[in-house]
């Protein structure tokens, strides 16, 4: 809401500093973003009278003139316009004068004759024809104002007024208003504020003589008034009206119209003119839109009506789109002779459907969208038939009709002063709060008060609380300390995350933010199967672009395109991780499961897919998971990502025989979609479910009182023979006394057969209740030997 | 006998002279003081003295056996402290080579900056709470006072999954999901994720990130809103920066403030950070809205609370001077290897 501060003085009288009033404003709850002054880069600019017009001695289409700029000698300026003549008054920009678009004139010569200046067009000034009817759009502005020669052109033509941008919150209908704001302005500075009352004369005639109004949908449309306006005098406004209206940012564009479009500024109350003669039957029907209609608003535009929108029609069709916008046919034009002027009180759910489907969001549906008071019609149109007489452009008939089905009850809400101060924190007396709401139009009746009707957003004690609370003013509330019991901590979900990101952080991992929504063309990125139950997403049905239109069900195409970023950055190596939600479709109108994802990409710095499988073993060791199992992953590993890894270089982890994470190499395909040049690792962690798996608490175990024996043994088995099979075969037939076995060699190459390979174990074997005996040790490695051989490893 | 004794003393001391190491060092004593040795040898010969003549000797003798291996000792400890040197010589290193060692990964500044302030909330005896993200229609409007149809609604620009399902474009449904389930006191934050139909800039990002608090119980006033705002901020830039509540309008509260805050850059007397103004924004709050209360089974007439809600990304942007939010997302590891 532009206010206009010219406007404003009608109503508050006072001399505002402006910054001050900005921010006075804004304290007690009307938020100001800013402001501006009409004129401001015009300098130097004063009125002219031209005395003379010679040609120009060297040119055909310049003209030498001499200019009472009030400065007793008269200067000279060389103009190409051809519309001066003596005796003209003109703005005239003098040597050193600055103008709109910071243009700066300077004395100089026009083909060796000399000006001092340049005469100005309205475009020059910044203004159009419609500040102006009577100029002219390309030529010298003829000004036809009341002023004085010399005087500044600011002030000469209204140019000075400022204009205060106010951010008006969707429960404050009433302050898209000069009204309102004039309310506000005086309640701030402690004045009163005199409701303005609109008073008409009239002329004698009976209105439904004229006109019927029938509303068809009293739910849509509460209140109705048609007023008649007879014999108009179409034509521009006078200036100051002109002026308001440019201040707030609307086009002048004719007295009739310019009044409807003032007083929905100054009372907030949108209304709407018709020439009498394209009311067809004589009968306004506020109905809903039939099935197929259309009409051409104002602006031009065919619009398709729909069942659900509601109308303004006369016996035929639709005439206006109620709330919203006018229809262009029965439009005020220079010819009118008689108006029927609108104001009435539309549904503002109804109206913002409505707008919003037909893409048309104006200034009249944007304040009924907020729910405007139907009390706010008797002003309003009172306002506009004062105006019309004001402006001596048509004459008001004296009767009107008003179809006010349901007036509402004035609306009370309880006055509790002590309740106001508990819940305030202030302790002020109830007269006090009494006062600043009275200021405010409220009525306090003992415990009970009024709210004023163009007060919609008032319904309970609260809101009356933040009432009192601005003009006491919301800084002077003091600050308290919370009291009672604070036991607050982490829960387990927000503990195991911290854990996760520590050991990821301890392995050198970055971690990274990615967006929760994916393009779906990333599962065919990631070679997900067509059939893949991952290719069923939570879809958006608004989406920005096709790049975030679905929620993704697996974490790793963010981490996939982060790491190809990062390469094509040239970034050498790469490590990074992320805890990212998964959002999986469940039920068909239900909300989606959001499983915890551990995601971790890494390539670059000499990385093979064990330096993966280190960081993940440790990443399960840091939150006390033991005994986890690796696997080679296959296709039906319980994770259908198995696709984007290279089939020999990829694996499960799984507790307990449950799946719980999958890593290994990017196939070299997948790779290529991304444009990793080089060999990329990633690995996706299920941390949701390791939240479920119980993590037994730690318990002492006595240190060993007596040696280890340790040895070793070398085999030769088949290649396609996993390490971690012949470690489970050889710790059982050890048995009890095995403390640790570790791999310390495998071999292929010169001397062992194409398919076989060499594997060296070293088995530490300890006995609790004493040293154990080189028999022992020798029968257990009796033990191991058989178990291999069994299996056909070759013990060497 | 004796010219014999002294004469090995000396001949002892000047050998010892030219000694150069250890070994060496123990050759010359097994040399003079070895069972085979030259002073043993002599000492044999004591049997032939005369009783008078040997303790004379014998005197003689062990002066300079104590002679020999007290200059042995001394060249001994001569030889290791000038090994040590030596040793500790050519070990020498060049200390300004780099450690080596697993480099450090990194928190995103994002969830650097949210656990801060999480922790700061979890000392003033805030649990923290989290909800969906794809979440209902109800949730995120309509028990917040936002009807369908409400204005309100179009200043958070929606992606919508179904007619009533959507991405959450705030954390206030946490705030609905906590009342419902539990009974006052409360006292929570809700950090997350939330969406916006905005299309990517410098300012602006279709998914960012929101810190929602909400306090209920007996008797809470707006004046324990105004108290948590001064101690968080003291907490988070350490400093006793002052504050400044603006009265706004949130459907899910009332009464709503704006909280500024001075600006942590200047102080308050104008920067570049604050664009002049000297405050910066907080969070916007208020108490909660009776009929929120209502909606999700609390007594208003019973209890009260406030609501607190603020942006991350703006957050860890001034913090770090970051101009540009899309750097937050992008991941590079040149931006991410600055925090």
């Amino acid at each position: 809401m532009d206010l206009s501060m010219k406007w404003l003085r009608d109503y508050v009288d006072r001399d505002f500093e402006t910054k001050q009033f900005c921010y006075d404003m804004t304290m007690t709850g009307s938020k100001v973003e800013g402001y501006g002054v009409e004129g401001d880069e015009i300098k130097n600019v004063v009125v002219g009278k031209i005395l003379s017009v010679v040609p120009h001695e060297n040119s055909d289409h310049l003209v030498v003139c001499q200019v009472d700029v009030g400065k007793g000698e008269p200067i000279q300026i060389v103009t190409g316009a051809s519309n001066v003549n003596a005796g003209d008054i003109v703005p005239v920009a003098l040597d050193d004068s600055y103008l709109p678009g910071g243009k700066h004139i300077k004395k100089g010569k026009l083909r060796g004759v000399e000006s001092n200046g340049m005469l100005c067009s309205l475009g020059e000034l910044g203004l159009t024809v419609h500040d102006f009817p009577y100029a002219i759009e390309d030529g010298i502005f003829i000004m036809q104002e009341d002023c004085e020669i010399g005087q500044d052109i600011r002030s000469a033509i209204g140019l000075n007024d400022t204009t205060v941008e106010f951010e008006i919150t969707s429960n404050r209908p009433d302050c898209l208003s000069v009204i309102g704001l004039a309310r506000e302005a005086a309640a701030t500075y402690g004045m009163d504020f005199a409701e303005p009352e609109p008073k008409y004369k009239g002329v004698d005639g009976d209105i439904t003589e004229k006109i019927n109004v029938v509303i068809e949908n009293t739910d849509l449309c509460r209140r109705y008034i048609g007023g008649y306006v007879k014999n108009v005098k179409i034509g521009p406004s006078p200036r100051w009206l002109r002026e308001r209206l440019r201040a707030s940012g609307l086009r002048p564009i004719n007295n009739l119209v310019d009044i409807t479009n003032y007083v929905m500024l100054e009372y907030g109350q949108p209304m709407h003119a018709f020439d009498a003669r394209f009311i067809k039957g004589n009968e306004i029907h506020v109905r809903n839109a039939r099935a197929g209609e259309t009409i051409t608003t104002l602006d031009g535009n065919v619009r398709e009506l729909s069942p659900e929108m509601l109308v303004i029609a006369d016996t035929e069709k639709p005439v206006a789109v109620a709330g919203v916008m006018g229809g262009e046919y029965s439009g005020i034009m220079d010819d009118t002779v008689d108006v029927i002027f609108e104001s009435a009180s539309f549904n503002g759910a109804s109206v913002r459907r409505t707008a919003k489907k037909l893409g048309m969001r104006t200034d009249s549906s944007a304040r009924f969208e907020k729910g405007l008071d139907p009390n706010l019609c008797e002003p309003a149109i009172m306002r506009a038939f004062e105006l019309v007489e004001l402006l001596g452009c048509g004459e008001v008939l004296n009767t009107k009709i008003d179809r006010f089905p349901n007036p509402p009850a004035p609306k009370t809400v309880e006055f509790t002063p002590d309740w106001i101060n508990r819940f305030l924190g202030i302790d002020i007396p109830a007269e006090q709060m009494a006062g600043y709401l009275k200021k405010i139009g409220f009525e306090v009746n003992g415990s009970e008060i009024t709210v004023p009707y163009y007060r919609v957003d008032i319904e309970s004690k609260a809101d009356v609380a933040e009432e009192v609370a601005r003009f006491y003013g919301y800084n002077n509330i003091p600050g308290a300390n919370l009291t009672g019991v604070a036991d607050a901590r982490l829960t387990p979900a927000q503990k195991l995350t911290r854990t996760l990101e520590s050991a990821c952080i301890a392995q050198g991992l970055y971690e990274i933010e990615t967006f929760s929504f994916i393009s779906p063309k990333y599962y065919d990125k990631i070679n997900l199967p067509v059939d893949s139950k991952l290719r069923n997403s939570v879809t958006i049905l608004n989406p920005l672009g096709e790049d975030t239109s679905v929620m993704r069900t697996t974490v790793l195409p963010s981490m996939c395109e982060v790491l190809a970023r990062n390469y094509n950055y040239r970034n050498a190596e790469a490590a990074l991780f992320e805890l990212g939600s998964e959002y999986i479709p469940t039920e068909e109108g239900k909300l989606p499961e959001e499983p915890q994802r551990l995601s971790i990409g890494i390539y670059g710095g000499g990385c093979d897919f064990f330096s993966l499988k280190g960081i993940v073993e440790q990443i399960f060791r840091a939150v006390g998971l033991d005994g986890v199992e690796y696997e080679a992953a296959s296709a039906g590993c319980g994770f259908d990502e198995y696709s984007m890894f290279h089939p020999g270089r990829v694996a499960v982890a799984s507790f307990d025989g449950k799946p719980i994470a999958i890593l290994g190499e990017m196939h070299p395909s997948v790779s290529e979609n991304y444009g990793i040049g080089v060999r990329a690792y990633c690995a996706k962690i299920n941390a949701s479910e390791i939240l479920g798996i119980s993590v037994p608490e730690k318990t002492y175990k006595p240190l060993p009182k007596f040696p280890a024996a340790t040895r070793d043994v070398s085999l030769i088995c088949d290649d396609d023979t996993p390490v971690a099979v012949l470690e489970k075969l050889i710790s059982k037939a050890v048995g009890g006394v095995l403390e640790k076995i570790k791999l310390f060699d495998v071999y292929k190459g010169e001397q062992i057969a194409g398919d076989k390979k060499s594997v060296a174990f070293s088995i530490v074997m300890r006995s609790h209740d004493g040293t154990l005996t080189d028999d022992q040790a020798d029968a257990a490695m009796k033990r191991v030997r058989k178990a291999l051989s069994e299996i056909g490893a070759e013990v060497r | 006998m004796k010219q014999a004794l002294e004469r090995i003393g000396q001949c002892a001391k000047s050998e010892l002279d030219s000694i150069r190491d250890s070994k060496d060092l123990e050759a010359l004593r097994i040399k003079f003081l070895g069972k085979k040795g030259e002073l043993t040898a002599i000492m044999k010969g004591m049997a032939s003295l005369s009783a008078e003549e040997r303790p004379v000797i014998g005197q003689i003798a062990n002066k300079v056996r104590s002679d020999i291996e007290e200059a042995i000792e001394k060249k001994a400890n001569e030889l290791k402290a000038a090994a040590f040197e030596l040793k500790l010589k050519e070990e020498k290193l060049d200390v300004t080579l780099p450690g080596k060692s697993r480099e450090l990964g990194r928190l995103h500044p994002l969830d650097a900056v949210m656990h801060e302030i999480e922790d700061i909330f979890i000392g003033m005896g805030f649990d923290v709470a989290s909800g969906p993200e794809v979440e209902y229609d109800y949730y995120n409007f309509e028990a917040l006072n936002l009807p369908p149809d409400h204005p309100a609604r179009d200043t958070q620009d929606t992606f919508y999954i179904s007619d009533n399902v959507l991405l959450r474009t705030q954390t206030s449904p946490v705030q609905i999901r906590v009342m419902e389930q539990k009974k006052p006191p409360i006292r929570i934050i809700a950090p997350g994720r939330v969406y916006r139909s905005d299309a990517v800039d410098a300012t602006h990002s279709p998914l960012f990130h929101q810190i929602e608090g909400l306090v209920v119980d007996k008797g809470i006033t707006m004046g324990d809103l105004v108290g948590i705002s001064e101690m968080f901020i003291k907490r988070l830039y350490g400093e006793n920066l002052k504050i400044r509540l603006r009265p706004h309008h949130f459907p899910f509260t009332e009464p709503s403030a704006e909280v500024d805050m001075e600006c942590f850059n200047c102080g308050g007397k104008g920067c570049s950070m604050c664009k002049g103004e000297g405050y910066i924004e907080l969070w916007g709050s208020g108490m909660v809205h009776p009929k929120v209360l209502k909606n999700c089974g609390i007594d208003p007439e019973v209890y009260s609370g406030f609501a607190f809600g603020m942006g991350l990304e703006r957050l860890v942007m001034r913090k770090y001077g970051i101009t540009d939010l899309r750097l937050l997302y992008e991941n590079d590891l040149r931006f991410l290897g600055q925090f």
